[in-house]
């Protein structure tokens, strides 16, 4: 021990100078870092209640609560913190989806009542609400799930439009695999999906591997996968939560693969319906679309025999004789249905109710009648030269491709109309006509602009690639007709569909003339229905509401007891619509026949 | 299994299993406790001590004052939700935690993180040692009632907090090293700033020699004082600062380098004195080395690039069946985690395994037996005690 030991330490008094360092008031001086975690803020407006923040929280500090009532897309739901749990750690912030949640770098706040540190942010106003620095989800590439959806695989164009073979590849274990990874089990998607599908659950069915079950959840709801699986119009992947930072899931796709990858002989083993007791009661059904199918699959499994009155040779309506071979092969179409049939249920093929048997008759022999006959009528343009009979409805060209008849391809064709029966028969005539010359001669042409074309924007894109001119925004005119054959169509621009109220009320100029050069002319602007088969005495007894469609009350009941319809004729048209519409008038015809009131 | 070489006849006899028999009743001896609040560890844990007059004659540490079970919670969260829940292992040092549980899940799932993330990392941890270091190494003259290097020391450290409050977004929970990558870059100016504050660590590093090893009050209490005998290192599993106090290199960083630590220069300090000064001055040289690897870090470190690797959804993420041992250096010294996983989104078993376990059981109650009451404090500061790592 040296005498410098001792002396040493006194050099801390050089110190005594200096200036104090101690922060005099830190509550008002001192802000937060730029990324400090500090209290929630929410955009309630931008947020969708989806619930991921409070699946991630550790602590269950979140809770979702009532906000406004749920609308499509939207669970009415906002995240509510419990600051006596949270411990900002910000995984909320950075999982959210719609980036609406996250943190400012406010973090005092004095309070005597304990409950206050429970609140809703953006909904209990706060003065930290308009404060712009805190941490926010980082940037780039820091994702929780893949924002990249796995690219489905296609034909490629050239080698599609020579042929009607299935142009949607589908997913192989690995894609799908991937893509069902992406989902955050959110569930907005069921509330969206008219069938209510459980979607996550089917698609956590295929992250564990375990297709049966899959297949269990997808018929719980839609007895018919595999043309849902390939056509459904996918309502549930516009609302996708994930889809606000990158792509929706491909929902779709992905039912098609569990539906694909399940043999159907194995299907009434793992859905357990080898053994159905048959209560002794008959149902008719009238067409065998999606919600007559969707109504005779749930009713047979209540055990009520279900006879099926179909006016083609084959069942599907719409689905089969709607819809090209190349959205959906027609043997996709057969096992649906014919896993249907093995529950016991009958078709009458080429019967039509109203010709070869009356609608009276049916409610004599049977204790309920429920009708789906959709929209088979075509409509006209009405235009002068609509009346030639080179002018032809999509509704029946397509309907004669699948019977096999002969139809008439022109070289130069144009079809009116933008929907996606349109695209169907613009596509399905372009294979046509490539076959018979060897090139793609055909014009689309609708009311609407290219942005407000009805029709699916994958459909406008694939019709391009396969050779045909889309020119939407022009009016038909008239059909110029010489030597009895249409030469073309003269149309004049298309300004505007609505008036300020929102009626149909296209605005033309009349002076901006185009012609479209075309032998043959299809119409292609919407169905109409065909109630001529309800006999007179009975369709006094309904009542008819806006478009002229019947009333029916929740369970698609019309105001006479026994008579239950649904689908196109309803509500759609689609066919998730139909098919629920089917389920929920299954459900309502045996309550109706038990005598089950609310 | 070991026998302490002191005279014990004013000590309670031992029973045949080694047991000492303290008979209360004839007013030799004294129970005190000493805990579960007390300076000198952070975190609740206590010791009951058998005195004689002053001196204390027999140790038992009681640990189970925290109430947690975090490795058995977590095999009730998804990988993603462990993360917030690990870093309560140790709360003076939360960066390792991170680390360790991000290292076992990228090592099973087989995700290799971005050049830019593990330099980060490198950096988070170091910053988190410097932090600790800047508290410990005063804090160990605090013990002895000195507390003004202390002050000294956390008000650097305070700067240093400041600086992972704009790296990280939190103060003490940072938060920031997750499986496959880190939660942000370095924002704009922040290496400047970390320099103005190493700079002040420069300052500080000569004051406190002066303040501290050249005290003679300090060398008196400390030399000599709860000397571990080399042998004990292996026996005992000792780690870190204690172990390289008794001769003995032990640091992960050298001797099974991580992250990008071989491109790093740096030659951990030992001493072969082995007592609470020592085990003090190695800590001093290692809070000196940390503020060399972090100028290191920041000079090779790449200004830009990915933070985080994709990983599977982390709502579901599984990992496959599996387990691993990770370990890194931390300031206390070897900090490992084992992970089981099971093939579910879940962890089946998290074990941690910190040096303050065996630092602060079967040690800490031999080298206190012949210590003096006052000394207690400082024998566990000398040995990082941390007692949330032993409760875990």
């Amino acid at each position: 021990m040296s005498l410098k030991d001792v002396l040493t330490p006194f050099t801390a008094w050089k110190r005594i100078a200096k200036e104090p360092v101690t922060v005099i008031d830190p509550f008002n001086d001192r802000p937060g870092a730029d990324r400090y975690r500090g209290f929630h803020q929410n955009d309630v407006e931008k947020c969708i209640g989806c619930g991921t923040c409070e699946a991630i929280c550790e602590n269950e500090a979140i809770d979702m609560v009532p906000f406004k009532d749920p609308i499509s897309g939207d669970s009415g739901l906002r995240p509510s913190l419990d600051y006596g749990r949270c411990c900002w750690c910000a995984l909320c912030v950075d999982v959210c989806t719609t980036n609406s949640l996250k943190l400012s770098n406010e973090y005092t706040w004095i309070t005597t009542d304990p409950e206050d540190f429970r609140f809703t942010p953006g909904v209990d106003k706060k003065s930290w609400d308009e404060n712009d620095k805190g941490w926010v989800k980082p940037e780039p590439n820091y994702e929780f799930y893949n924002t990249q959806r796995v690219e489905m695989e296609h034909l490629h164009p050239e080698e599609r439009v020579d042929s009607f073979i299935e142009m949607v590849k589908g997913y192989s274990h690995e894609q799908a695999l991937a893509e069902a990874d992406r989902c955050v089990e959110c569930g907005i998607c069921i509330a969206t999906c008219p069938a209510h599908m459980g979607i996550p659950e089917y698609i956590k069915a295929i992250r564990n591997e375990d297709l049966e079950e899959g297949l269990r959840i997808l018929y719980e709801t839609n007895p018919l996968p595999e043309i849902c699986g390939r056509i459904c119009t996918h309502k549930c992947e516009t609302v996708c939560s994930i889809g606000y930072k990158g792509d929706p899931l491909s929902i779709r796709w992905l039912k098609r693969y569990i539906a694909d990858q399940v043999p159907s002989e194995r299907y009434q083993s793992i859905l357990n319906t080898n053994d159905i007791n048959n209560n002794g009661k008959r149902i008719a059904i009238i067409g065998s679309g999606p919600a007559g199918l969707s109504a005779a699959h749930y009713l047979a499994l209540m055990g009520y025999q279900c006879t099926i009155f179909e006016q083609y040779e084959k069942a599907g309506g719409m689905m089969r004789y709607g819809i090209p071979e190349y959205r959906l092969p027609y043997d996709q179409i057969d096992k649906d249905i014919d896993y249907i049939l093995s529950l016991g249920v009958e078709i009458k093929y080429n019967t039509r109710v109203g010709r070869d048997i009356t609608l009276d008759q049916l409610s004599q022999d049977f204790d309920a009648v429920f009708s789906g006959t959709g929209l088979h009528l075509g409509r006209s343009t009405g235009i002068e030269g609509s009346d030639n009979e080179h002018v032809y409805y999509s509704t029946d060209l397509l309907r004669q491709i699948t019977e096999g008849k002969d139809i008439e391809v022109a070289e130069h064709i144009v079809v009116i109309g933008g929907g996606n029966v349109a695209m169907d028969i613009t596509r399905s005539l372009a294979r046509m006509q490539k076959v018979k010359y060897g090139k793609v001669n055909i014009i689309a042409t609708s009311l609407e602009k290219e942005e407000n074309m009805p029709a699916d924007r994958e459909e406008v894109v694939e019709s391009r690639e396969e050779g045909a001119v889309l020119m939407p925004g022009w009016a038909p005119q008239r059909i110029e007709i010489q030597h009895g054959r249409p030469t073309g169509l003269h149309v004049v621009k298309c300004n505007s569909l609505f008036d300020d109220t929102g009626r149909f009320n296209p605005q033309c100029d009349m002076e901006v003339k185009n012609f479209f050069e075309g032998s043959m002319i299809v119409q292609s602007i919407g169905q109409g229905m065909d109630l001529s088969y309800v006999d007179e005495k009975w369709m006094e007894g309904l009542s008819f509401g806006p478009r002229g469609r019947v009333k029916t009350n929740e369970y698609f009941q019309t105001d006479l007891e026994w008579f239950f319809m649904g689908g196109d004729i309803i509500e759609g048209p689609d066919v998730i619509h139909g098919i629920a519409n089917g389920h929920k008038a299954a459900i309502g015809i045996d309550r109706y026949l038990q005598n089950l009131k609310d | 299994m070991f026998t302490i070489n002191n005279d014990r006849s004013k000590f309670p006899e031992l029973d045949d299993a080694g047991n000492a028999l303290i008979d209360l009743t004839s007013h030799k001896y004294l129970k005190l406790w000493q805990g579960p609040q007390h300076p000198g560890v952070t975190g609740n844990m206590s010791l009951e001590l058998t005195v004689t007059g002053d001196e204390i004659v027999e140790s038992k540490t009681h640990v189970g004052y925290l109430h947690r079970g975090f490795e058995k919670l977590m095999e009730r969260r998804t990988f993603i939700q462990c993360f917030p829940t690990c870093i309560r292992l140790c709360v003076a040092e939360p960066d390792p935690n991170e680390y360790l549980l991000s290292s076992c899940v990228e090592e099973l799932a087989g995700i290799e993180v971005p050049e830019t993330a593990q330099w980060l990392r490198m950096l988070a941890l170091e910053m988190a040692r410097l932090q600790v270091l800047l508290r410990q190494v005063p804090g160990q003259a605090g013990t002895f009632a000195l507390g003004l290097g202390y002050q000294w020391g956390n008000y650097i450290r305070d700067l240093i907090l400041d600086r992972f409050e704009e790296l990280t977004g939190g103060r003490v929970y940072h938060m920031y090293i997750l499986p496959g990558g880190v939660r942000g870059l370095l924002p704009n100016g922040f290496k400047n700033r970390l320099e103005e504050n190493l700079k002040l660590v420069d300052e500080f590093l000569p004051n406190v020699w002066d303040l501290i090893y050249t005290n003679s009050v300090f060398k008196k209490r400390a030399k000599g004082l709860a000397v571990i005998p080399k042998e004990w290192i292996d026996q005992y599993g000792i780690y870190g600062p204690a172990a390289r106090a008794a001769g003995i290199m032990r640091d992960v960083r050298k001797t099974h380098p991580y992250l990008f630590y071989s491109e790093i220069d740096f030659e951990p300090f030992t001493t072969d004195e082995s007592d609470v000064f020592a085990r003090s001055l190695v800590r001093w040289h290692d809070l000196k080395m940390t503020v060399d690897i972090i100028r290191q870090i920041l000079a090779k470190m790449p200004e830009k690039g990915d933070i985080k690797a994709p990983t599977p959804n982390v709502m579901h993420w599984k990992i496959p069946k599996g387990e691993t041992y990770v370990k890194c250096e931390s300031s206390r010294g070897e900090y490992g985690m084992y992970l089981v996983t099971d093939g579910s989104d879940k962890p089946r078993r998290v074990n941690l395994k910190g040096p303050s376990y065996t630092h602060a059981t079967s040690v800490l109650e031999k080298l206190l037996v012949n210590a003096n009451i006052a000394d207690t404090a400082a024998i566990m500061v000398s040995l990082a005690t941390c007692p949330p790592e032993i409760e875990r």
